[in-house]
């Protein structure tokens, strides 16, 4: 046969048996590849059918037999002329009753809503018993290590730091370059009608020392290492990893969420400030060569213009904001229960609360940052 | 088969409405293999880096047999398997699997044996975001997609019913199942194609032993019924002597033997004589001869 050919489809004739009974004489391949559109004409078959003859089959697995089967009891037919093998396949299939369910059970929409509603605001309310049990017990485990900080893991910590801290590097050192760039571009464009173009000075060095430079990294740490505590976690949720840990005795916040939160709270301290130098030597290398500023001239000025509190408006928030994408991460992380598809939903909420909080903390730190006069 | 060439019985095109689907479209009709060996492994070299799993291995599966696969942790029942399927590409040597090479296969012409076989891996392997009918219409949906909605499911549901699961499974999502069920689910979805092979990686491993026992009558009763070649890896011994008409063991980086178990008790090998003769090896048959002996009463009482 050429492998090429058109698929023979099964198919089924009419005929009149003795006394004018109907008798359906299927035909054809009864398989599995041959075996769809078959079905819906022997479904939509109706009237008295005394029997099914099977003698022209040509070939017959499960799927065929099924579909014989179906047919011939649902119309209370015989099944004659059936292979031995028909047979045998018959009669592996005849003991279900094929409607059982497929689908989970779902209930009714006026039942549904109030309930995903009642779920929801549920969860709120457990979510945020969780994130707080979360805190208590990573300050209880905390606590245990300042006890005994011989069990304090010195090199996860440090392996932690450079997956957070120093490949983002690249990376946020780039990006806070660039948005340097455009701040100074566009803060000039409306200074110069002033004739205050000499104030982007002001302006950049403010800017990303008090708020671009630790926002922007925070939400690229966030991406980058939120989302992963929170993947990494999840899967070892999954694959039992954080239980056979238990069982060893390893507690899982003193070995994987300490480290990672240190780790994110120090290095966003560090990488908030790189990042503020780097969006400085981004608008200086504008105004050089836009602007005429000279590179050196710019970056004298910052010290003259930029109050030294402004330094310590991005350092002290920094930390606040690592530990809330750590925490994010983690948390979600240790909520993943069943399935695969759970990993990429925490993951995904574990990003989307860090920079929604971050951003929310950021508008409360700058309230109270002019407040203290620090503005 | 007992008809004649069918497409000349078939009616005319005109008689029935027209098909569904374009017929360009779909993939080649499959043939039945009729061969004598459906699995031919010639030459099979097998290397991680520095670290040889198999050299110059061979070895031919009979058609309707169900052939176990021994040998101890790490002598690579697992790679043997996957390479067979496609998934590890051999260093060297030829698979054939129902007269199409492996090793050589554009991924076009692989599709068409894959529609072949089914394969049930050590832990199920389930999509675990479907519930278990949903995985059986996986390969079922891929491979015809002219097969409607109300046929998939009375499908899921007798496969589902056919590997001993309650039908009140059909409806539960994996992580919802214990891990004997997983895999009798695995193994509804490694039959929904209704393959003529069928590779079970350790299927009685980590089953109690009247689970065991049973997936062990269920992989029996599968093959007689549906004439299917079955390719097991067990350690299993009660496996081995309940169901296995062959047994291929796997020492020294090849197949050091195939043959029945007597045939192999025949050969003097340490390994073999060891595993065989072993304090677990020799219960396994006293359970078997016990077995026997009291079927043959029954059947001289009857």
């Amino acid at each position: 046969m050429n492998r090429r050919s058109m698929r023979e489809w099964a198919d089924f004739k009419t005929e009149t048996g003795e006394g004018g009974a109907t008798v359906i004489a299927l035909t054809g391949r009864y398989t599995v590849s041959c075996v769809g559109p078959v079905d819906s004409r022997l479904r939509a078959l109706d009237g008295k059918i005394a029997a099914l003859d099977l003698s022209g089959v040509s070939e017959i697995d499960t799927v065929g037999a099924w579909v014989a089967w179906r047919t011939a009891r649902d119309h209370e037919a015989a099944i004659t002329g059936a292979s031995e093998q028909a047979e045998r396949l018959i009669a592996a299939v005849r003991e279900s009753k094929g409607d059982g369910e497929i689908a989970p059970q779902r209930a009714d929409l006026v039942e549904r809503v109030p309930e995903a509603v009642g779920d929801l605001v549920v969860g709120w309310g457990q979510g945020t018993v969780g994130v707080i049990g979360f805190l208590g017990a990573m300050l209880t485990s905390a606590w245990h290590l300042i006890r005994n900080p011989g069990r304090f893991r010195g090199k996860a910590l440090v392996r932690q730091a450079e997956l957070v801290g120093v490949s983002a590097l690249g990376i946020v050192g780039l990006m806070c370059f660039l948005v340097g760039i455009v701040i100074a571009q566009q803060g000039a464009v409306q200074l110069r009608q002033f004739g205050a173009e000499f104030y982007t000075i002001n302006l950049t060095g403010r800017l990303a020392m008090r708020e671009l430079g630790v926002l922007m990294t925070a939400i690229m740490v966030a991406g980058r290492s939120g989302s992963a505590f929170a993947a990494q976690l999840g899967t070892m949720k999954l694959t039992e990893e954080i239980d056979a840990m238990r069982t060893i005795g390893v507690s899982p916040i003193e070995a994987l969420i300490i480290p990672r939160v240190l780790a994110c709270t120090l290095m966003m301290v560090l990488l908030g400030f790189y990042a503020s130098v780097m969006a400085i030597i981004g608008g200086a290398f504008l105004a050089n060569f836009a602007l005429g500023i000279p590179f050196f001239t710019f970056l004298s000025r910052i010290q003259e213009v930029v109050p030294i509190h402004d330094v310590w408006v991005g350092l002290i928030k920094a930390p606040f904001f690592g530990l809330i994408i750590a925490l994010a991460g983690c948390y979600q992380g240790m909520q993943v229960k069943a399935n695969a598809e759970e990993v990429g939903s925490r993951t995904t909420m574990a990003v989307v609360q860090a920079i929604f909080m971050v951003i929310v903390l950021d508008a409360f730190f700058a309230i109270f940052f002019s407040n203290v006069g620090w503005g | 088969m007992n008809a004649p060439e069918t497409p000349a019985a078939a009616p005319p095109a005109a008689a029935s409405p027209a098909p569904l689907v374009d017929e360009a479209k779909l993939p080649d009709l499959p043939e039945h293999f009729d061969g004598e060996y459906p699995i031919v492994i010639e030459g099979l070299v097998n290397s991680f880096g520095e670290h040889t799993i198999h050299q110059d291995l061979s070895l031919k599966v009979r058609r309707g047999e169900i052939l176990g696969v021994v040998g101890g942790s790490g002598t690579g029942k697992s790679v043997l398997m996957r390479s067979i399927i496609g998934l590890q590409i051999p260093s060297a040597g030829s698979i054939e699997v129902l007269g199409r090479s492996i090793t050589d296969a554009q991924d076009d012409e692989d599709i068409d044996i894959r529609s072949r076989w089914g394969v049930l891996f050590q832990g199920g392997a389930l999509f675990s975001t479907l519930t278990v009918a949903e995985n059986v219409e996986v390969p079922l949906r891929e491979f015809y997609p002219e097969i409607d909605e109300a046929l998939l499911h009375e499908i899921a549901g007798y496969k589902v019913m056919i590997s001993g699961l309650p039908e009140e499974a059909a409806a539960k999502y994996p992580s919802e199942l214990s891990g004997g069920m997983k895999k009798r689910a695995g193994l509804a979805r490694a039959l929904a194609l209704d393959p003529e092979l069928l590779f079970l990686d350790e299927p009685t491993a980590g089953l109690d032993p009247i689970g065991a026992a049973a997936f062990d009558r269920l992989t029996k009763e599968l093959q007689e019924t549906l004439g299917l070649t079955v390719f097991l890896i067990t350690h299993d011994l009660d496996t081995l002597y309940e169901i296995c008409d062959r047994v291929a063991v796997l020492a020294e980086k090849q197949v050091i033997a195939v043959g029945t178990i007597p045939e192999l008790l025949a050969l003097d090998h340490p390994w073999i004589q060891e595993y065989f003769n072993g304090p677990r090896g020799r219960a396994a048959k006293d359970s078997q001869a016990r077995a026997k002996s009291v079927d043959n009463t029954v059947n001289g009482g009857a």
